[in-house]
């Protein structure tokens, strides 16, 4: 009886144990989330923020791929562009280089035979807009890997903030775990002492009733538990649950390749390309915005760079032999949409405005790409009864808004809600 | 009006034969090939015994399991230099030209990836404007056919181009005897250059031109050339026996022409009228307002009694018919808006239309003087006479180019043995056909697709082809081999080009060319349209004497689909393609009037021997086809290949021997014994396939009916409802569709469908319909989404039947409908599908998810219309259909599928799907420009492919696009919907058919 009622005693004493740890735990993780994301959406840099970010944009989608600013890629470095040579002289460069070359100008002629020759395309931009391209340079900071790393310097101190508030969090919450699992451990101890000592008084005292001392000599036989029916039954349960929950997760996801990442035959990095150079997607995935596949490149795009950059290593000597073999390079299909439906990526990107990273994950931090999502119908039905619909400036969808509009007014007009569902939208 | 006819199929359904009630009784063929594997007489226990069953069951399951732990490694393979222009998943479009067996096209090339996967009309034409032949839609399998040949041959053995082009040139320089070129017809004023080029170099050349559906007649009785008739102008058109809706000189062309004066509207409502004497059922005259059944004997007669009223002078025979008077009245009345054409190979009777179109005032009007045709121009004479040479050994060298007279030519015997006596015969043959295999060398030329060249189809219309893709074998045009042999090293394109500067000049004109893949209204050096004299009297009665014959009369004829047998012979579509008229497939046969079946006691596919008068023999099953002239028989060339590949090699019989050959030419009809062998061979038609079982599906009036009140010629079904009798759709059990922005519909005018067929190849082409072969057509299993209903009727009460017409299938009236899924608002299939596999979009599609299908057909039950089509086998994988479903089964042929349509697999229904690609990728590039979606913009592959623009596609919601437009018009006039009283409410509307009855 008394052990009865010791037990009865810790349970809900135990209860409230595991649910404070798991609510601390809980919370924690919470905080560290917030944080972190604060960290993230931190504001960019002030001064003059505006002409730069003008020319952030231009500069990556226009001389990123040649250029970088502390570094000699195919073109020189050009931190300190502006303290070299005039800004008339590097409008007029920009513009059409290689008439300056012809005209015979001193420092372009220079600038031409020391990059072997290699003549820098004409870009028709306005002066503005070569001017904020200067102001960009002269703004951007300095950095070791990459130029483009410290542009986004003060984002990532932010973030570099935010994880040090966050690890702080977790100091104060590990001691208090600490503390916890040390008091729990002294009342375990403690109550097992007491335990003992009031079974050992009790066995002194003879007064005891037959079934008193039943109880108080009772062994803990866990053989006879184990045999119980109860027993027997819940461990059935759980396995044919169990057993079931793995047979279902395995079935429907026969043919999903989430997070598949094959060994690709060229040791290309996304991080790279994307991430430090922050080449345009579209540079090299020619027809992402004009048609149904973004294709992979080939290798003479890879060509426009590294006929010139890095002509060394040998994960690029393989272009090469490609090149002179004349034999394609077969790259491992990493999405491999079933050929029963119908994706096409210029419906997602050109007209939906979709960002390449909503599928395809964070794909500028990638070493090797693996697939990010897990190209199932559902994935793709989920996503088109949430997203509205880009309608803004398409004369396409104007009398649809405007129908939708009229109808039910508030409720977003998404993909679904223009037939985005139907199955012969995807399945012919 | 309706009340009083009856429409039918096929004469099973008529006369309602026991075969044919039960077939229609049962959707689906009972017929499973389950047996078939372990052979026709095992027992059902050998069949699938239990534990077979189970052993499977185990296996399959394994099976399944292993395959799905790892997912294959699959490659993605970009260009290794990627062509500027390619885009990936990106169509690009060529402007080219087809023209093959006489047939010319000017065409526009899709290419996806750099492989041409459709061939599509060129609007741009001032010839064919935009219509494409059901003949040149298939063409393009033609490009990846797998019997084509990969590398030039040596005495059967393949070679390079290095040591033949040596070889020949070393043994064109001995040549002993005259060296001959002989081709069918080149329109290509460039080829004929390097041709006379090579002709220069070589001792006593002679080029020699045949076709092996001759024309010679025709050719030399207007003086070498063929009249540029203008159907468009002609207000009473008579036509002898030519074909010209279907296979006579340029049907796309005539079809275009012809269809401006047969669609009519309220406002204008003219239309020509037309006559046709013919023995064999034709397209054209299965168009024809009055058509009367003539042996083909009588065809000189026809002509020579219109000679007789309209220019006069001689005495001619007696051959009187009402018709014909009627038909002669309204020409001479008709006086400078009246034609004649007749098909016949006989140059008198030729010169004597001639001298009749002059008399009428067509020359100038309905002939236009200044454009004459350059179509044929083969000349049998000069054909038999090279053959003659070729045995007498005095040809030394022979070359053959887009020639095949050990097939095609009735003297193929003669052309056998005459070429044992021709030191060097070459071949330009893209595979080893039946003449290739006797010659000594095969420098196979490019396919149209692969090459540079040009045409001249009528005088001042110049056309160019270009190559769509670079070629896939080791073969070389045909002119560069010529020209290399000449010593002339240039390449084509050059020759071409430097050819072409007096016609573009230098600069921008040639792009320009290229690009239009026409220039028109430009003076070339072509032949003008001569004059030339009128026959004596006394040469028009040898004319007539020539054609008396007696007993039964063989009529020869040239089918839509396969044409002259040429290189078409081994496309699988143009086999599958049923026949317009038989709606046969995969054979030939011979055509039997029901009056000599009757007497003769032949049932459908009885084998007959027809023995001709030069004494060749061809059997064949019989085909009783109503309209067939009263002793007559036909049989269709181009069958009866040896050596033209897999799919066409034995299939039905070659009938060109049979031919009659004369000195003058080559006549295509003969006088035969006819003769029941014994035995029968099933003939695969598609006729009865789905039937109407006498519901109303079909609309057809007259003309008086028309103009006296246009609301008259169509019955609409009234539903009695307790208010009076309603529209079917006014009492309706379902809730209606609400259609925001688009609402996709179809209209097809009955009066405009010349039933050629060439939608049925255009949706094949588009949608990657699976071909299905001879014996699962007889299964009734084919797949084709589009099909064209042809129905025979007769006036005569649908109760009474017909017991009071002596024979009402004697000579029929016929109509075509286009029949495909009508897209319902209320659609039968889709309230049945137990797995929602069809269901209905907010554009007004019925859409079919191919994936979702777990076969249980019955939505193809429920369907009214029976367009729903199921999949019996894989056919892209099954060893059964290899050998006829090449487009699907063999790596060469899938170069051709449209890669933007799912290949179905097995056990899932397909159908129809209005194109629903076209009309994706036709918003998507709207959304892209951020406009409207502008009508005409998006089409159909069917209403593309017509070329009489019988089918309109588009948008109901858009107030401007031509289906509403012709929707808001004829609504209560022509405008119905079949089946209208089950309230289906289809997106698709039919205008009722009128015809101009004399």
């Amino acid at each position: 009886m008394i052990s009865c009622t010791l037990r009865m005693k810790y349970k809900p004493f135990f209860s409230f144990l595991i649910a404070l740890f798991f609510a601390f735990t809980a919370l924690a993780q919470g905080e560290q989330a917030e944080v972190a994301k604060e960290g993230v959406t931190a504001p960019a840099a002030g001064g003059d923020a505006a002409l730069a970010a003008a020319g952030d944009a231009l500069y990556k989608n226009n001389c990123a791929s040649c250029h970088a600013l502390d570094e000699v890629v195919v073109g020189p470095a050009l931190r300190g562009v502006d303290k070299k040579h005039s800004e008339t002289w590097l409008i007029n460069w920009i513009r059409n280089s290689s008439k300056m070359v012809q005209s015979g100008d001193k420092e372009a002629v220079k600038i031409f035979n020391e990059f072997q020759k290699q003549q820098m395309p004409s870009f028709a931009m306005s002066d503005e807009e070569i001017k904020s391209i200067l102001a960009y340079i002269k703004t951007a900071p300095a950095g070791g890997a990459g130029a483009e790393d410290k542009a986004a310097a003060p984002g990532a101190e932010g973030a570099g903030a935010g994880a040090g508030a966050a690890s702080d969090a977790g100091k104060y919450l590990d001691l208090l775990l600490v503390i916890l699992v040390v008091v729990l451990i002294v009342m375990v101890i403690t109550l097992v002492i007491i335990a003992t000592v009031l079974s050992n008084y009790l066995k002194k005292n003879r007064q005891l009733t037959a079934e008193d001392e039943e109880v108080l000599n009772q062994r803990f036989d866990i053989g006879k538990i184990l045999k119980s029916k109860a027993v027997r039954g819940l461990a059935l349960t759980i396995f044919v649950v169990a057993l079931l929950n793995i047979t279902l997760d395995k079935v429907l996801g026969v043919g999903i390749q989430q997070h598949y990442q094959p060994k690709q035959p060229i040791a290309f990095s996304h991080k790279l390309h994307a991430g430090d150079h922050k080449i345009d997607c579209n540079y090299c995935h020619t027809s992402v915005y004009k048609g149904k596949n973004a294709n992979i490149p080939s290798a003479n795009i890879c060509m426009n760079c590294h006929s010139q950059i890095k002509k060394e290593s040998a994960e690029i000597k393989k272009i090469y032999t490609a090149i002179e073999k004349n034999r394609p390079i077969e790259w491992v299909r990493i999405h491999n949409l079933p050929d029963l439906s119908y994706f096409n990526h210029s419906q997602h990107t050109k007209v939906g405005g979709v960002e390449c990273q909503t599928c395809h994950g964070p794909i500028e931090t990638m070493e090797v790409v693996y697939q990010y999502s897990p190209l199932t119908m559902g994935w793709c039905i989920n996503c088109h009864r949430e997203t509205p619909l880009n309608t803004q400036g398409n004369a396409y969808y104007d009398n649809l808004v405007k129908l939708h509009d009229s109808e039910n007014s508030g409720k977003p007009f998404t993909v679904s809600s223009n037939g985005g569902t139907e199955c012969s939208k995807c399945h012919y | 009006m309706q009340e009083s006819k009856k429409y039918w199929k096929g004469l099973e359904e008529l006369n309602n034969t026991p075969e044919f009630a039960q077939a229609a009784h049962n959707e689906f063929a009972e017929f499973l090939p389950v047996k078939e594997t372990f052979g026709s007489d095992a027992t059902e226990a050998e069949v699938a015994p239990r534990r077979d069953f189970l052993k499977l069951l185990g296996f399959g399951l394994a099976a399944a399991t292993l395959a799905s732990c790892e997912a294959p490694v699959r490659k993605a393979i970009p260009y290794l230099n990627k062509p500027e222009d390619v885009e990936p998943g990106i169509a690009n479009w060529y402007a080219s030209t087809y023209f093959q067996g006489g047939d010319y096209n000017s065409i526009l090339v899709k290419t996806r990836e750099g492989r041409p996967i459709k061939l599509e009309g060129n609007p741009l034409s001032g010839v064919t404007k935009g219509g494409l032949s059901a003949k040149a839609q298939a063409a393009v399998l033609s490009l990846y056919d797998n019997n084509r040949l990969s590398a030039p041959m040596k005495a059967g053995k393949a070679s390079n181009w290095k040591d033949i082009d040596a070889e020949i040139m070393n043994r064109l320089a001995s040549a002993k005897g005259k060296v001959v070129l002989v081709s069918s017809t080149i329109i290509s004023p460039t080829t004929k250059k390097a041709i006379a080029e090579f002709g220069a170099k070589a001792n006593g050349f002679e080029h020699v031109v045949y076709d092996a559906n001759s024309a010679s007649g025709l050719v030399k009785a207007n003086g070498g050339v063929i009249p540029g008739y203008d159907f468009s102008k002609a207000k009473v058109i008579v036509s002898v026996a030519a074909d010209f809706l279907g296979t006579w000189i340029s049907p796309v062309e005539y079809a275009k022409q012809y269809i401006q004066t047969r669609k009519i509207t309220k406002d204008k409502s003219d239309m020509s009228r037309h006559f046709q004497f013919e023995s064999n059922l034709s397209l054209t005259g299965s168009n024809a307002d009055v058509r009367v059944a003539i042996k083909p004997s009588e065809e000189a007669l026809v002509v020579a009694a219109i000679y007789n009223k309209v220019v006069g002078g001689i005495s001619a025979p007696a051959f009187s018919n009402k018709a014909l008077d009627k038909a002669i009245s309204e020409l001479t009345a008709a006086r400078g808006a009246a034609l004649l054409v007749a098909g016949t190979n006989d140059q008198g009777v030729q010169t004597m239309v001639r001298a009749i179109n002059q008399a009428l005032g067509a020359e100038g009007t309905t002939i236009n003087t200044n454009a004459p045709s350059y179509l044929r121009q083969g000349d049998d004479t000069q054909m038999i006479r090279l053959i003659n040479d070729m045995k007498n050994g005095l040809v030394g060298a022979a070359f053959f180019y887009d020639a095949n007279p050990a097939y095609d030519h009735p003297m193929a015997e003669e052309v056998l043995n005459g070429l044992k006596n021709v030191d060097l015969k070459v071949s330009f043959a893209d595979r080893i056909n039946e003449t290739a295999k006797l010659c000594d060398f095969i420098c196979p030329d490019h396919n149209f697709l692969e090459s540079w060249n040009d045409f001249e189809p009528k005088k001042g219309f110049l056309s160019l082809s270009q190559p769509a893709i670079s070629p896939i074998f080791k073969t070389r045009q045909a002119q560069e081999s010529l020209l290399k042999w000449s010593g002339n090293n240039t390449d084509y394109y050059t020759y071409l080009k430097n050819n072409w500067a007096g016609f573009t000049g230098s600069g921008s004109g040639w792009d320009k060319a290229v690009h239009d893949g026409v220039l028109e209204n430009v003076s070339t050096t072509g032949q003008a349209m001569p004059n030339v004299t009128a026959l004596s009297t006394g040469e028009i009665g040898a004319t007539l004497n020539k054609g008396a014959q007696s007993g039964i009369e063989l009529a020869i004829y040239e089918k839509v689909g396969l044409g002259t047998g040429s290189i078409e012979a081994n496309n699988p579509w143009l086999q599958e393609l049923p026949d317009p008229i038989t709606k046969a497939t995969w054979d030939n046969y011979v055509t039997v009037p029901i009056s000599m079946a009757k007497e003769k006691e032949i049932e459908q596919g009885d084998l007959i021997k027809l023995t001709a008068r030069n004494g060749q023999s061809v059997t064949l099953p019989a085909l009783i086809q109503p309209g067939q002239a009263k002793n007559t028989v036909g049989v269709a060339i181009g069958y009866g290949r040896k050596l033209a590949g897999k799919v066409a090699d034995n299939v039905g019989g070659n009938v060109y021997p049979l031919a009659t050959v004369t000195k003058d030419g080559i006549i295509f009809n003969s006088t035969v014994s006819f003769e029941k062998v014994g035995g029968s061979r099933e003939i695969a038609q598609t006729q009865t396939h789905q039937t109407v079982m006498g519901r109303i599906v079909v609309q057809e009036s007259t003309l008086d009916k028309y103009k006296k009140d246009p609301k008259s010629v169509t019955e609409y079904v009234k539903i009695a409802t307790p208010d009076g009798p309603k529209k079917p759709a006014a009492v309706s059990l379902w809730q209606d569709y609400e259609y925001k922005d688009h609402h996709w519909g179809m209209v097809i005018d009955l009066n405009s469908c010349i039933g050629c067929g060439s939608c049925v190849i255009g949706c094949n082409v588009e949608n990657n319909v699976a071909i299905v072969g001879k014996q699962e057509v007889i299964n009734r299993r084919e797949m084709h989404w589009m099909r064209i209903d042809r129905y025979y009727s007769t006036d005569a009460t649908r109760e009474d039947g017909f017991t009071e017409m002596e024979n009402p299938a004697e000579n029929p009236s016929v109509i075509f409908q286009p029949m495909l899924c009508q897209h319902c608002n209320h659609a039968p299939c889709e309230t049945v599908c137990p797995v929602l596999a069809t269901t209905h979009s907010t554009e007004g599609l019925n859409q079919m998810t191919y994936n979702r299908c777990v076969g249980t057909r019955y939505c193809a039950n429920n369907c009214p219309y029976k367009v729903r089509r199921f999949n019996w086998f894989s056919y892209p994988d099954n060893e059964k259909f290899t050998d006829v479903n090449t487009p699907q089964t063999t790596d060469l042929g899938r170069m051709v599928l449209n890669p933007d349509v799912t290949v179905r697999a097995r056990g899932v229904m397909e159908k129809c799907s209005f194109c629903v690609q076209r009309i994706q990728s036709g918003k998507l590039e709207a959304k892209k420009e951020k406009r409207k979606v502008k009508d005409g913009e998006i089409v159909t592959a069917c209403a593309q492919s017509c070329p009489t623009n019988a089918i309109v596609f588009g948008d109901l919601k858009d107030p401007n696009s031509q289906v509403r437009q012709i929707m808001a018009r004829e609504q209560g006039e022509r405008a119905f919907t079949v089946l209208e009283e089950i309230n289906t409410q289809p997106n698709i509307s039919y205008l009722t058919k009128i015809r101009n009855l004399a």
